[in-house]
């Protein structure tokens, strides 16, 4: 079942300092102006107190802001003089720490959706029942659930609204790293199999880049980047330090198998990597990210040492790193852009400038999706 | 028999207006408490303590000035003798009126605790789910705060039920009128007939320790299943 062809415009002003924040800035202010696909996932990222939340908030309509302007697929939720109340939003939240009733049962949290939504029919129902995995949780009350199967109820709980626009608010914020690893795979199924867009907020860049098609970067309420995830995430640009998140991520394709040794190789628009063995077939695409700080730099390719994958690249520019000993190197290998994190005193000894072409080293390479 | 006809009415009288002033508290202490548990108005802080203010006030003081009101001089005596009802003072609905100002903060409180308590997720959750103002009111807030509304109830009928201050000071003394438990027990003491009065208050004892250990045994066991609410 899907849910077709939703175009989505957010036109959003708002400024002014929101009483009882826990945002560092006292005056905080949001400002943004944009335009996110209709489709797909698209992830908003920024440091706690860049203002992710409350966009989200603003687009819920949880929170009025002084100027909105806010148009989902042609319908207007927001104007200058009219703001269509939450209730009334053909759209579905996921709040980041638990968010079920407590005084009903997770079957009855769900019912509590199904009532209010457009007509539910059963097999909906049981499908994402199926897709979530709860079906055996539903006589329980919520607190005797985990924290993730929470978090999947409460998932299950909005898709039952039908709604037209999913806002999902770290939804995995509040989990420990095991049960993080154990909804993702959940959020993917949902994502491959309904063509709905969600707006997910994280600070979290391995989940975006798992799951999230189109990026948004925020910076003390303004947007610093918007754009598909691999262009926003080749920048070295931007003013918000990534650190140890730096890096790209690529789509791919599996072309080769090696049993032997559990690896498979994988071929992008630059060449071609050796990953560890996904269980992927010959043929299917999959996308990798490549960590800035797993890519180091060599005059010539060398084979006496551990290191795999060795691809030919170009120097593109060199900016420094928030860290004074480090610099982030953007690279070309063939259409794609790879960034390398190194000592200052490796450019200075290799001489590195734009145009160089010489070999990457890539120690590590993980296949995210 | 070791009740009289008159303690008998005292007793029907009283269990009466002790009914009728919750019934009527909860109705107007629950909104009143909502508001107080939401606004972000300046008036929070003088509604709060004018509500809160019987806790500490002398019940004579407040029934003086309530009998004031009443009086055919009073802004309540004008406004009930102009929609032709005659005068509160000295009535069964002039009690009413004085008990609600005298047990409010008995019921407003502990239903605007349990309505902060509960935040402003469970409400927005809610509405993202599709629930209009009333739909939350009904089928958030009132199972969320169902706790301290339950309390509110126990708590203003029972001290309504122990009221005499504000009674003698606006109700006086009328049988089957104004005559409730604790203004008969008075009179059975100022006649001396204290085996009277003994059958009344160890009554009214039993019941006050009755009510209130009914309470806390409700309270005590509600916090156990109810461990889990809201984080974050």
């Amino acid at each position: 079942m899907k849910v077709s062809g939703i175009e989505a415009a957010f036109k959003l002003a708002y400024s002014a300092p929101i009483a009882g924040r826990k945002a560092p800035e006292t005056n905080f202010a949001l400002d943004v102006r944009l335009k996110l696909p209709g489709s797909g996932i698209t992830g908003i990222y920024g440091t706690s107190g860049s203002g992710k939340t409350t966009l989200l908030r603003c687009i819920a309509g949880l929170l009025k802001a002084d100027e909105g302007e806010l148009k989902v697929n042609g319908e207007v939720w927001q104007d200058k003089r009219d703001m269509v109340p939450t209730h009334e939003r053909s759209m579905a939240y996921v709040f980041q720490e638990s968010s079920l009733f407590p005084h009903l049962t997770v079957g009855e949290n769900l019912d509590y959706a199904i009532k209010r939504a457009a007509a539910v029919d059963k097999s909906f129902y049981a499908h994402i029942l199926e897709l979530m995995d709860i079906e055996r949780l539903l006589q329980r009350s919520s607190d005797q659930l985990s924290g993730g199967e929470k978090q999947r109820v409460a998932i299950a709980r909005a898709f039952l609204v039908r709604p037209k626009l999913l806002l999902m608010d770290e939804p995995l914020a509040s989990l420990d790293a095991g049960r993080k690893q154990e909804i993702l795979p959940y959020l993917e199924r949902l994502h491959d199999e309904f063509d709905l867009p969600v707006l997910y907020v994280s600070h979290a860049l391995d989940e975006l880049a798992r799951l999230a098609d189109h990026l948004l970067v925020m910076h003390q309420g303004q947007v610093l980047a918007d754009g598909s995830i691999e262009a926003v995430l080749s920048r070295t640009d931007l003013p918000v330090p990534l650190g140890d998140d730096t890096g790209v991520v690529l789509p791919a394709t599996v072309v080769e198998r090696d049993s032997q040794w559990h690896l498979v190789k994988v071929e992008f628009s630059g060449g071609s990597l050796w990953v560890r063995d996904s269980g992927d077939a010959i043929g299917n695409t999959l996308r990798i990210r490549v960590l800035a700080r797993d890519v180091s730099l060599a005059l010539s390719s060398h084979h006496d040492s551990s290191i795999l994958n060795r691809i030919p690249v170009t120097v593109l520019d060199l900016t420094p790193d928030s860290d004074e000993a480090m610099v982030l190197v953007r690279l070309s290998a063939g259409q794609s852009i790879l960034i390398a994190r190194i000592t200052r005193r490796s450019v200075a000894h290799l001489k590195l400038a734009p145009g160089n072409t010489l070999w990457a080293q890539i120690k590590s390479v993980a296949v995210v999706r | 028999m070791i009740l009289t006809d008159a303690d008998l009415q005292a007793i029907g009288l009283t269990l009466r207006l002790a009914s009728t002033v919750t019934v009527l508290l909860l109705l107007l202490g629950t909104p009143l408490a909502w508001w107080l548990a939401r606004t972000s108005s300046w008036l929070k802080a003088p509604i709060g303590a004018l509500v809160a203010l019987p806790l500490v006030l002398p019940p004579t003081v407040l029934g003086f000035y309530l009998l004031v009101a009443m009086g055919p001089n009073g802004p309540l005596g004008q406004l009930t003798q102009s929609l032709g009802l005659g005068s509160l003072a000295f009535s069964f609905w002039g009690l009413v009126v004085g008990s609600i100002f005298y047990s409010l903060p008995f019921v407003v409180q502990p239903i605007q605790n349990s309505i902060e308590a509960m935040g402003a997720r469970p409400l927005e959750i809610a509405a993202t789910l599709g629930a209009g103002p009333i739909d939350r009111f009904f089928t958030v807030v009132v199972p969320l705060a169902k706790g301290g509304i339950i309390t509110a109830a126990v708590l203003g009928f029972a001290h309504t039920i122990g009221e005499f201050g504000v009674v003698l000071m606006i109700g006086g003394n009328i049988p089957g009128e104004t005559r409730v438990l604790s203004v008969q027990i008075y009179d059975h003491v100022e006649a001396l007939e204290y085996g009277r009065a003994h059958w009344l208050a160890a009554g009214m004892l039993v019941f006050s320790f009755l009510t209130l250990l009914t309470l806390y045994v409700f309270q005590g066991r509600k916090r156990r299943s109810n461990a889990l609410s809201f984080g974050g």
